[in-house]
C-alpha cells in the first residue's frame, strides 16, 4: 500500500523511496511513511481515515478536499503529504467537539446551508479560517473568501448567512 | 385534550431543521468513495484520447507487469462473456469497453485493477492502444450531411447517423392555424450541452463473495432498484442475489440516473477475482463520459393575431445524442416531454417534430435537473415569447397575462396531450411584477438608456410536468414508473420508513418524517427513514425528474393511512366500541361524542404487539405502491433585471425576483433550499457553464478550469415568493420543485439581456452569455451562435 502507514514510533525505519512525514492533525502527532507522489487529500483519507475530507475535482478549484494548514485553507488534492511534514493539519474531524458543535457547523445547519454534503467540509474550513482573521466579516468578505469553494445544490445564498450566522454567534457569545 | 400542534411534532409546514445535517457538518458522512471493505482491489479506467478511430492493437503486457497489478481487462474479454455492450435506457446499446472502434474521446477503453488506485493508473499508463483516426463528427449539421461517416456501423440496418426520429400534435390544425395568422414569429437557437457536475464523481464498489455467490455493489446511483433489474439483465445474474447499496450521494441533478461502463467493469471484475473493487471517477472522466445534459437545436414559428392571441406553435428539435442514445427517458417520448412547451398557454394548437442525431460525443442526454428534456423546452418557449413580444410591439408581460391559462381553464389539455390540472397563472405574474416594480423599471430604464445605459428585464413563466408517471403513459425499459413506500410502527409508537426513491441532497430523511407526522401524528423526530438498499426498500423507480414528493411522497401517505386505519381498530378493541364509531385527530383516535375517551396513536401500536383483539394480525406495518393518476403542475414566474456594460459585453444581475406555486410545502426550508439552488444553476447556464467540441472532437470543458462553474463570488442574491395552489389529485396537496428554478431561470436571465439590447436588432445570443459573445452582438448588431465547433482559445 502506498496510501502511508501510521506509525507508532520516529524510530521505524522507512521502506525504499518512502519518506517518513511528521505532521499534526487535528491537534494529535502522526508519524507516517508515504510515497512521495502521495496527496495529502489521500494520506488523510486512507492512511489516516480521515474521511470527511472529500475529493471533487483533481485541480484545485472545486475546493471539497481544504482543509486548513497552519490555519490556512489549502486545496489538500494537489498538496503532497511530504509538503506537509511539520505542518498542522485541520480537517472537519478537527471542528467542534464531540458534544458541542463549532459555531461554522452550527450555522450551516441552521441556515440550510447544505443539501448533499460533499462540498460541506471544505466550505465550512474555509469559512473557520476566515472567521478567525475577520471575525466581522462583511457579506462581501463572506462571497471572496469562499469563491474558491464550489457546490451545486444549495447555490451560496445560504451558505453566505451560515457563515455570517456563526460570525454574529461568535461576537456576541 | 388539546390537540397536537402539528408544527412542534415536525408535521406539515415545519421548516424542520435536517436530520442529515447532524452527520455530515461533521464530516461522518458515508459517500461510496469513504466505504472501505476488506481486501479491496481499485480500478482505474484507460479512456480514447481520439474522438472516432479504429483500434488496431492493444498491448496491455507492460502493465499485467506492474507489481500490484491484479487486473486488466479490454473490450475483447468482455466481449467473450458477452459483457461489451450494454443497453442504455432508451433502447440502444453503449459500448462498455471499446472493441472496434472509439466513438467519442473519453470512451471507456480498458480498465486496471491493483492494489491501490496510483498503481491502477501506472498500469493504465503502461497499456498500449494503437488507433487509425476515423473523421470525427461534431454537430448534428455534419451528422446528416450526405458523406458523413456512419458512426453506429455496429448496429444492424444502420444506414445513417438518425438515432430517432418522432413527432407530436395536428399538423393540418397547425397548416389552417397559420394560414389565418396576422403575424408570424420566428426563433431559432441552440440550447448548448451542460454537464449536471455534482461534486461528488460517480463510483462504484462491486463486492462479489465466491461462497455465497452473491453481488452487493455499492454505488452512486439515483435509482437503485432500476439498477438492480439492469445487471440481472445484462449479467444474467439472479436478482434476488443482486444488493446494490445506494449511500450518501453528493449531488446527482439526474447524472446519476444511468448505468455507467464503470460499474459495470467493476463487476465484472469482482466477479473475475472475488474481491470487492472500488472504482472512483475522476472529473474528467465524469465530464467527458457520462450523462450530459441539453446540446439541442430548436427552430419554430409561432402563429400570432395582431391582438396578442397565439392562435398556433411549430416546432422542430435537433438534439446531438452522442455516440450513443443513453438519455433516461420514458419509453414513449424519444424527446423526453419537450412537448410540454407551452403548456402553461393557450395556444390554439401546434405540431412538433423532432430528430435525433449520433455524433462522436460523449453519450446521454440525460434530464439535467429537469424532467425529461422539459428544460429546452420552457427556455425555448420563453425566448420564442419574448421575441413574439417584440414583433407584436406589445409589452412582455401583458403578452404573456393574456395568453396564460386562466384560473377557470382547468383541467386544461394541451395540443400535445398533457392535462394541465391547476394553477392560478395571472396571480403569480402579478405577484412577480409587482415585487420586481415592473412598472417603475420600465421607466428607469428608459431613462437610463437616454444616459447610454443598457438595462433590461426578462420574464420566464412556465409550468412543467413533474413527477413520471403515471404508469399508463410512463415507463422506463418497460418499468412503470409508480414508487413504494413501507412503514413499521414499533411497540412504542416510533417508526422506520423505507421508501424506494433516493436522495442526494433533497433532504428525504427530514421530510419524509414530515408527512408520517402529519397523517399519523407521530412527531418527525420518531421516524427513522431509509432509502438506497435494494434488500430492505421497497421497489422503487428512484429520485429524478422531480418525482420524489409527487410519486414517493404520495406512497407514504397512503402507506401512513394504511396504518392508521389498523389503529382505528386497535383503538375500538381498546376504548371497547365499535369501530365505525371512532373518530380521527392528529395522532389519537377518540369514541365518537365522548373526545374525552380516546387512545394516541401511540397507544394503538403497543396494543398491536400486546393487546390485538382475538383474530387480529399483530403488528402494525404496511407497504404501498403509489401510481399517480397525473403529473404535477407547478408553476413559475422569474423575473431578472440586469445591466449590459457595451464596453466589455459583461452584464450584472440587478434583482432577481422568484415566485413559485409547488403547491403545499411540507417543509418550506427545504422547498426555498431547492429554488435557490436551481435558480444558481439557472445562472450558471445562461452566463458560463457549457461544454463543447472544437472541430476534431476534443472536448472543451472536460476539467473545472474549463468547465466554468459560478462560485459564492459572482452568483447573484435572489429574492423568493411564494403562491400555493394545491395539487388536486396529491394526497397532502404537493407538488414538484426541484428543478422548476433550473428549468424557467435561464430564460429570465437571458431575456433580460436581450432586453437590454432591444434596440440593436439582435434577436438571439446563444447560451452561455459569455460577455465575448455579448459584445460580438453589439459591435455587429447581429446575432451570435453558439454551434459548435467553437472557438475554443
Amino acid at each position: 500500500m502506498s496510501y502511508g502507514r501510521a506509525g507508532t514510533s520516529e524510530v521505524r525505519e522507512t521502506r525504499t523511496g518512502e519518506r517518513r512525514v511528521t505532521l499534526t492533525v487535528n491537534g494529535e502527532r502522526r508519524v507516517v511513511e508515504v510515497e512521495p507522489r502521495l496527496l495529502l487529500a489521500h494520506l488523510l483519507r486512507e492512511g489516516l481515515s480521515l474521511r470527511g475530507t472529500h475529493l471533487g475535482c483533481d485541480t484545485t478549484n472545486c475546493g471539497a478536499c481544504t482543509v486548513l494548514l497552519d490555519g490556512e485553507p489549502v486545496k489538500s488534492c494537489t498538496m503532497l503529504a511530504v509538503q506537509a511534514d511539520g505542518h498542522e493539519v485541520t480537517t472537519v474531524e478537527g471542528l467542534g467537539t464531540p458534544g458541542e458543535l463549532d459555531p461554522v457547523q452550527e450555522g450551516f445547519s441552521r441556515e440550510h446551508g447544505l443539501q448533499c454534503g460533499f462540498c460541506t467540509a471544505g466550505m465550512m474550513l474555509t469559512a473557520r479560517a476566515l472567521l478567525d482573521r475577520v471575525p466581522d466579516p462583511s457579506e462581501e468578505d463572506v462571497r471572496w473568501a469562499l469563491s474558491g469553494n464550489l457546490c451545486r445544490c444549495t447555490g451560496y445564498q445560504n451558505i453566505v448567512k451560515a457563515v455570517l450566522w456563526a460570525a454574529d454567534q461568535e461576537r456576541t457569545s | 385534550m388539546t390537540a397536537l400542534d402539528e408544527i412542534k411534532i415536525g408535521g406539515l409546514g415545519a421548516s424542520r431543521r435536517r436530520v442529515e445535517d447532524a452527520r455530515f457538518v461533521r464530516g461522518r458522512g458515508n459517500y461510496t468513495d469513504d466505504i472501505v471493505l476488506p481486501g479491496m482491489l481499485h480500478m482505474e479506467i484507460l479512456r480514447s484520447p481520439l474522438a472516432h478511430a479504429r483500434i488496431t492493437s492493444i498491448d496491455t503486457s507492460r502493465a499485467w507487469e506492474i507489481p500490484g497489478v491484479r487486473l486488466v481487462l479490454t473490450g475483447e474479454m468482455m466481449a467473450q462473456r458477452n459483457l461489451a455492450w450494454m443497453p442504455t435506457l432508451s433502447y440502444d446499446t453503449q459500448a462498455v469497453l471499446a472493441t472496434d472502434k472509439v466513438r467519442f474521446q473519453g470512451q471507456e477503453v480498458c480498465v486496471v485493477v491493483a492494489d491501490d488506485p496510483y498503481i491502477a493508473k501506472d498500469g493504465c499508463d503502461a497499456i498500449v492502444v494503437e488507433y487509425e483516426p476515423l473523421t470525427p463528427v461534431v454537430n448534428p449539421l455534419q451528422s446528416r450531411a450526405a458523406d458523413a461517416p456512419l458512426i453506429r456501423d455496429d448496429k444492424e440496418g444502420q444506414v445513417d447517423n438518425t438515432c430517432y426520429r418522432w413527432e407530436v400534435g395536428d399538423r393540418a390544425a397547425t397548416e389552417r392555424a397559420f394560414a389565418q395568422a396576422d403575424v408570424v414569429s420566428r426563433m431559432q437557437l441552440h440550447y448548448p450541452r451542460s454537464h449536471p457536475s455534482p461534486i461528488e464523481c460517480c463510483g462504484s464498489i462491486a463486492d462479489f463473495d465466491p461462497a455465497t455467490q452473491k453481488l452487493t455493489v455499492y454505488m452512486t446511483t439515483q435509482a437503485p432498484h432500476i439498477i438492480r433489474a439492469a445487471v440481472a439483465l445484462v449479467a444474467e445474474l439472479p436478482e434476488h442475489m443482486i444488493r446494490i447499496v445506494s449511500p450518501d450521494i453528493g449531488g446527482g441533478f439526474g447524472n446519476k440516473v444511468p448505468v455507467y461502463p464503470g460499474y459495470v467493469a467493476s463487476i465484472l471484475a469482482s466477479i473475475l477475482l472475488g474481491r470487492p473493487v472500488k472504482w472512483i471517477e475522476d472529473r474528467t472522466g465524469n465530464l467527458a463520459s457520462t450523462g450530459f445534459g441539453r446540446d439541442m437545436y430548436l427552430a419554430a414559428e409561432m402563429a400570432l393575431r395582431s391582438d396578442g392571441r397565439i392562435l398556433a406553435v411549430r416546432m422542430h428539435a435537433d438534439t446531438d445524442q452522442g455516440a450513443f442514445f443513453a438519455d433516461a427517458q420514458p419509453t414513449k417520448f424519444k424527446i423526453g416531454l419537450l412537448h410540454s412547451a407551452f403548456a402553461c398557454y393557450d395556444i390554439g394548437t401546434g405540431h412538433i417534430t423532432a430528430q435525433g442525431h449520433y455524433t462522436n460525443k460523449a453519450p446521454g442526454g440525460v434530464a439535467y435537473r429537469c424532467s425529461f428534456r422539459v428544460t429546452e423546452a420552457m427556455f425555448f418557449q420563453e425566448r420564442m415569447m419574448q421575441a413574439a413580444a417584440v414583433d407584436l410591439g406589445m409589452d412582455q408581460a401583458e403578452f404573456r397575462r393574456i395568453n396564460l391559462l386562466r384560473d377557470d381553464a382547468f383541467p386544461a389539455r394541451t395540443p400535445f396531450g398533457f392535462l394541465v390540472d391547476s394553477g392560478q397563472y395571472g396571480k403569480c405574474l402579478r405577484l412577480g411584477l409587482d415585487a420586481i416594480g415592473y412598472e417603475q423599471f420600465l421607466v428607469d430604464q428608459a431613462e437610463a438608456r437616454t444616459r447610454g445605459r443598457r438595462l433590461g428585464i426578462g420574464i420566464s413563466t412556465m409550468t412543467e410536468p413533474l413527477g413520471a408517471g403515471n404508469s399508463r403513459e410512463y415507463d422506463i425499459l418497460g418499468i412503470k414508473m409508480f414508487d413504494s413506500a413501507e412503514l413499521r410502527v414499533h411497540m412504542t409508537g416510533k417508526a422506520i420508513l423505507r421508501v424506494g426513491a433516493k436522495s442526494q441532497g433533497q433532504g428525504h430523511e427530514t421530510t419524509w418524517g414530515q408527512i408520517v407526522a402529519h397523517e399519523l401524528g407521530i412527531p418527525a423526530a420518531d421516524v427513522i427513514v431509509e432509502e438506497g438498499d435494494t434488500d430492505t426498500a421497497p421497489f422503487g423507480m428512484g429520485t429524478y425528474a422531480s418525482r420524489s414528493t409527487p410519486v414517493a411522497g404520495a406512497a407514504i401517505s397512503m402507506v401512513a393511512r394504511k396504518v392508521r386505519a389498523k389503529a382505528r381498530k386497535l383503538a375500538a378493541h381498546l376504548l371497547e366500541c365499535s369501530e365505525e364509531d371512532v373518530e380521527w385527530e392528529l395522532g389519537r383516535l377518540y369514541v365518537r361524542g365522548a373526545p374525552h375517551r380516546g387512545a394516541t396513536i401511540q397507544e394503538c401500536a403497543m396494543a398491536a404487539y400486546s393487546n390485538m383483539p382475538d383474530g387480529m394480525e399483530p403488528g402494525l406495518e404496511n407497504v404501498a405502491y403509489y401510481d399517480p393518476p397525473n403529473l404535477t403542475w407547478p408553476f413559475a414566474c422569474y423575473i431578472a433585471t440586469v445591466e449590459v456594460d457595451p464596453e466589455t459585453g459583461v452584464w450584472d444581475v440587478l434583482r432577481f425576483v422568484a415566485v413559485d406555486d409547488c403547491g403545499v410545502r411540507i417543509n418550506p426550508m427545504v422547498v426555498e433550499g431547492q429554488i435557490m439552488g436551481g435558480l444558481t444553476e439557472a445562472y450558471a447556464m445562461s452566463s458560463m457553464q457549457f461544454q463543447t467540441y472544437d472541430a476534431e472532437g476534443n472536448m472543451v470543458g472536460s476539467n473545472y478550469m474549463d468547465y466554468l462553474l459560478p462560485t459564492a463570488w459572482e452568483t447573484p442574491g435572489f429574492e423568493l415568493h411564494e403562491v400555493v395552489t394545491p395539487c388536486p389529485h396529491h394526497p397532502i396537496g404537493a407538488k414538484g420543485v426541484g428543478e422548476c428554478a433550473a428549468v424557467g431561470g435561464p430564460a429570465a436571465f437571458v431575456n433580460a439581456v436581450h432586453d437590454a439590447l432591444s434596440d440593436t436588432g439582435v434577436r438571439n445570443i446563444d447560451m452561455p452569455l459569455l460577455p465575448d459573445r455579448v459584445w460580438q452582438a453589439l459591435q455587429d448588431g447581429r446575432d451570435v451562435s453558439g454551434m459548435p465547433p467553437v472557438r475554443s482559445d
